[in-house]
């Protein structure tokens, strides 16, 4: 029996190099997702599918189509269905088709019913496609099973107010009684979510700080990490630290839309973000101008 | 297991053995009997008074008629794991003289909402026949009973020395229940309310203990969610000199909770309420002070929107502290390796799986004397996200607390040889529940099935009592358990095994086997007949969402009459046809006469 890699809690190893994770993982179905690391056929990017890696010339250019791309790519990922039956992915399907997909997945029934094993890790593993506004309905071919996980009722009520109060609600003002604030932070190509409390930190340094801490193992080169050694990060340090980056750090608003982190002050920040995102810098090149105009149009 | 004979009479009055004994039938028996016991039965029931385990006591109560009697009148302690399995007739009847009752109702899965409401378990009956059998009742402990307010009510005003009362995942009550205990109950010393379905109608309840009431010790109200007036939870914190146990709910802030402490300096256990305040300047240092003075805590839980800034203030007390509850706290790797740096002689710690793998390698080298741990996720239903605790944070606890002996773990992946290593680090497991949170999912680095992981489990671990068993398995698992698990007692399985032949080698392999809970799993009515033989030494048996029928249900009840086979049947159907919810239990009270519509006695 050999001995386990030396893996973090994620389960990747510390070259992270996703290649390597793929092989450990070791993923062998024989569905599209042969490769849950296949970057390439899983990446939202900036565009109409099949063209890759956007230039800053086709990113003006595509401008306006990005916000409609982007919810479309939100449906594309939630539609996916994991029965094993269809092919993952519906890139290149009409917005249309992809809403129709999405009343067959959203399933909240509770019946009972037994889990096929062989899709189980890969279905997983792919799900970084952004949920439902309120978080509500999981985006899963799974039903939710009665009684499973085997949590009491007290346990799972109280859990389940903290959740409801700390989540992007912030419209209204309800931050939750204990004052958190979690938003769900994704990272381009990685496998995995996380969720932090905005609450905690008290400037845009402390945030990258902890966020870079938190991806260190997914890095896909150096994400800024030069721009944090120590002293404050300003709000236009950060946005200077953009060009040429390798990754960028965004988030969606109020109106659903993805603006660069570090535009506005603080804590309007904090009162309109609803979830983080690690996007790869060039992609995000095609938001700053957009951002910044959001941001003239507000003040 | 209690041995009954209901041919003695438990009215007669103690009387000297040789009396006793001519009473009852046989010469040959009263020749015997006054050979053997020499000595009065007053000493033999002095000696045995001093037995406490309830399995001893049953022990003792099997040696002779003597020993049977000295046994039934000096027992004051009486535990009922299964309610009906016996009733309150039965049990006033053998023990004349209980100060304490410990009352167990529902089968476990009605914790996960498996079982109907208005089921049973009601305690009322048992509270009717006490009054009489037992009016100096001092203790009552109910766990998934279903109790009414007019059944508190009852027990606060019929029981007039009534000290304690215990609740935990009870169903059927409000507040105005613990308003009548608060009020009536002159000599309470404990009221322990925990995780029940109760219907909360305010905090007043509280107010209604009255200034006489001095006798407090054990006050836990931590999973209610109402406020109650500060005012008078002071007064009463104050006055109760005695107090050891004191867990309050989420709504007593941080600066309530620091003048209650000061009332209490001889606290064994605290259970703050939250544990933030909006203020983030100045207050922190006065709360630096707040736990010096609790020189005796060895307990703390609630720890509600614990944040890094307020943590530090638990340091001072940190050091003395053997059960750590953070299973509410939404703590991070880092925050819970700072605090575990001051908590060398923990014993007992519950989490939740925000702390990571990184926190739980914090827990492998701060927490050597680690017993028990607990890891709860935070985020169950939330399949999208992929946090929590993997295999890795459990190996690493694993290799720093070889003492561990009771594990629960809810996690989203696990492979074969990460759980062979923890069994091999951790070989005196007693009680080991395995969580793997998505149904069926194998091994995630190998792709197989994790029979292997329980396989090692039960081949090291033999001192195992527990086991709760989770992944993709195949009947090898249920193979390694009936042939290794010799000390198994209690065993839950959901969504495993590949045929029959799974839960036949359990019944056949595990010995001492007691209770046996299994949902979602591909076993018939030949499993189910497999256990004709053992059902009557176990406690119970559940089985839901099996491939058990009626006709195999019907089979069992018939051939042991002495069990209640019981199926919940959630629409009438033809005679054979699905068996959904089986509930199999000795009893010697005879099938239920409670028993709703949708419960089927067979």
């Amino acid at each position: 029996m050999s001995v386990p890699l030396e893996h973090d809690y994620i389960g990747l190893s510390d070259a992270s190099s996703l290649e390597r994770s793929s092989e450990s993982s070791n993923i062998s179905s024989d569905n599209v997702t042969n490769n849950v690391f296949n970057l390439k056929a899983t990446e939202l990017s900036l565009g109409l599918p099949g063209f890759g890696k956007i230039s800053e010339e086709n990113a003006t250019k595509f401008g306006p189509v990005i916000k409609n791309y982007m919810s479309g790519a939100k449906r594309g990922f939630s539609d996916v269905n994991f029965n094993g039956s269809e092919k993952w992915g519906l890139k290149g399907g009409s917005e249309a088709d992809l809403c129709k997909g999405i009343d067959g997945v959203f399933e909240k029934n509770q019946t009972q019913q037994l889990i096929s094993s062989s899709d189980v890790k890969p279905v997983e593993v792919e799900k970084k496609g952004p949920v439902s506004e309120n978080g509500s309905v999981p985006p899963s071919a799974k039903a939710q099973v009665v009684g499973w996980p085997p949590i009491r009722s007290f346990r799972k009520n109280t859990m389940a107010t903290n959740l409801s109060k700390n989540h992007t609600d912030v419209a209204e003002g309800s931050l939750g009684a204990g004052g958190c604030l979690y938003v769900k932070v994704s990272m381009d190509g990685a496998p995995y979510l996380r969720k932090i409390d905005l609450k905690i930190y008290h400037n845009y340094a402390e945030l990258s700080k902890a966020l870079e801490k938190m991806f260190s193992c997914f890095t896909i080169g150096q994400c800024t990490s030069n721009g944090i050694k120590g002293q404050g990060l300003t709000e236009s340090k950060l946005k200077n630290l953009l060009h040429g980056s390798e990754c960028v750090l965004t988030y969606e608003d109020k109106d659903g839309d993805w603006m660069l982190v570090g535009d506005v002050p603080w804590k309007m920040f904090i009162d309109s973000c609803k979830r983080l995102r690690i996007m790869k810098g060039s992609e995000a090149i095609g938001l700053a101008p957009r951002s910044m105009e959001k941001c003239k149009n507000r003040n | 297991m209690m041995l009954l004979q209901p041919s003695m009479d438990p009215n007669r009055k103690r009387a000297k053995s040789v009396d006793r004994v001519d009473s009852v039938d046989s010469g040959s028996e009263s020749f015997e009997s006054t050979r053997k016991c020499g000595f009065p039965d007053e000493v033999l029931e002095r000696v045995l008074s001093l037995i406490d385990s309830h399995k001893d006591r049953s022990s003792v109560s099997l040696v002779c008629k003597d020993w049977y009697n000295a046994e039934r009148w000096s027992r004051r302690d009486v535990f009922i794991g299964n309610c009906y399995s016996v009733s309150p007739e039965i049990v006033a009847a053998r023990f004349p003289r209980v100060r304490s009752v410990t009352l167990k109702g529902k089968p476990r899965f009605s914790d996960f909402n498996l079982v109907p409401e208005d089921w049973g378990a009601d305690v009322h009956p048992w509270l009717s026949v006490f009054s009489t059998a037992y009016p100096f009742l001092e203790e009552l402990r109910l766990k998934r009973m279903a109790v009414t307010d007019e059944s508190l009510e009852f027990l606060a005003t019929n029981f007039h020395g009534f000290k304690a009362l215990s609740l935990l995942s009870c169903d059927g009550f409000s507040t105005d229940g613990l308003k009548a205990i608060a009020t009536h109950c002159k000599n309470l010393t404990e009221l322990d309310i925990q995780e029940n379905g109760i219907d909360d109608l305010g905090g007043h309840w509280l107010s209604c203990f009255p200034e006489s009431l001095t006798s407090l010790e054990v006050l836990n109200f931590a999973s209610l969610n109402s406020e109650v007036s500060f005012d008078a939870l002071e007064k009463l914190v104050s006055r109760c000199k005695s107090l050891r146990v004191l867990k309050v709910n989420r709504n007593v802030s941080l600066d309530q909770l620091q003048k209650l402490l000061l009332h209490c300096p001889l606290l064994m256990e605290l259970g703050t309420g939250t544990f933030m305040q909006e203020l983030i300047s100045g207050p922190v240092t006065e709360f630096k002070t707040m736990f010096s003075n609790c020189k005796n805590l060895v307990t703390l839980s609630g720890l509600w929107d614990a944040t890094p800034l307020y943590l530090p203030v638990i340091y001072p007390a940190c050091a003395s502290l053997t059960f750590l509850n953070l299973s509410y706290a939404t703590l991070r790797s880092d925050e819970l390796a700072n605090l575990l740096a001051h908590c060398k002689s923990l014993r007992r710690l519950w989490l939740l799986d925000t702390v990571g793998d990184k926190g739980l390698e914090a827990v492998g080298s701060c927490c050597p004397l680690l017993e028990e741990l607990r890891v709860f996720p935070a985020d169950p239903f939330d399949q999208e996200i992929f946090l929590g605790v993997t295999e890795s944070g459990f190996v690493s606890v694993s290799h720093g607390c070889p003492k561990l002996r009771y594990v629960l773990y809810f996690c989203r992946q696990m492979t074969n040889a990460a759980v062979a290593t923890i069994a091999r680090n951790c070989p005196d497991f007693t009680h080991f529940r395995l969580c793997i949170m998505n149904p069926g999912q194998p091994d995630y680095l190998t792709k197989e099935p994790m029979d292997d992981a329980f396989g090692s489990v039960v081949k090291t671990c033999t001192k195992l009592q527990r086991l709760a068993i989770s992944g993709l398995l195949t009947d090898r698992t249920f193979e390694y358990i009936g042939k290794y698990a010799k000390n198994l007692e209690t065993l839950s399985v959901a969504f495993a095994g590949s045929s029959d032949l799974g839960m036949e080698s359990v019944l056949k392999g595990c010995m001492k086997l007691r209770k046996l809970e299994i949902r979602d799993c591909p076993f018939g009515n030949a499993a189910l007949l497999s256990g004709l033989t053992k059902y009557e030494s176990m406690r119970s048996l559940w089985m839901s969402a099996c491939n058990v029928t009626m006709n195999g249900c019907r089979a069992l009840a018939k051939e042991k009459p002495r069990l209640n086979v019981e199926v919940m049947r959630d629409e009438e159907g033809s005679d054979d046809s699905q068996a959904h919810k089986v509930y199999v239990y000795r009893s010697v009270a005879g099938p239920r006469r409670d028993a709703p519509p949708f419960v089927l006695t067979l």
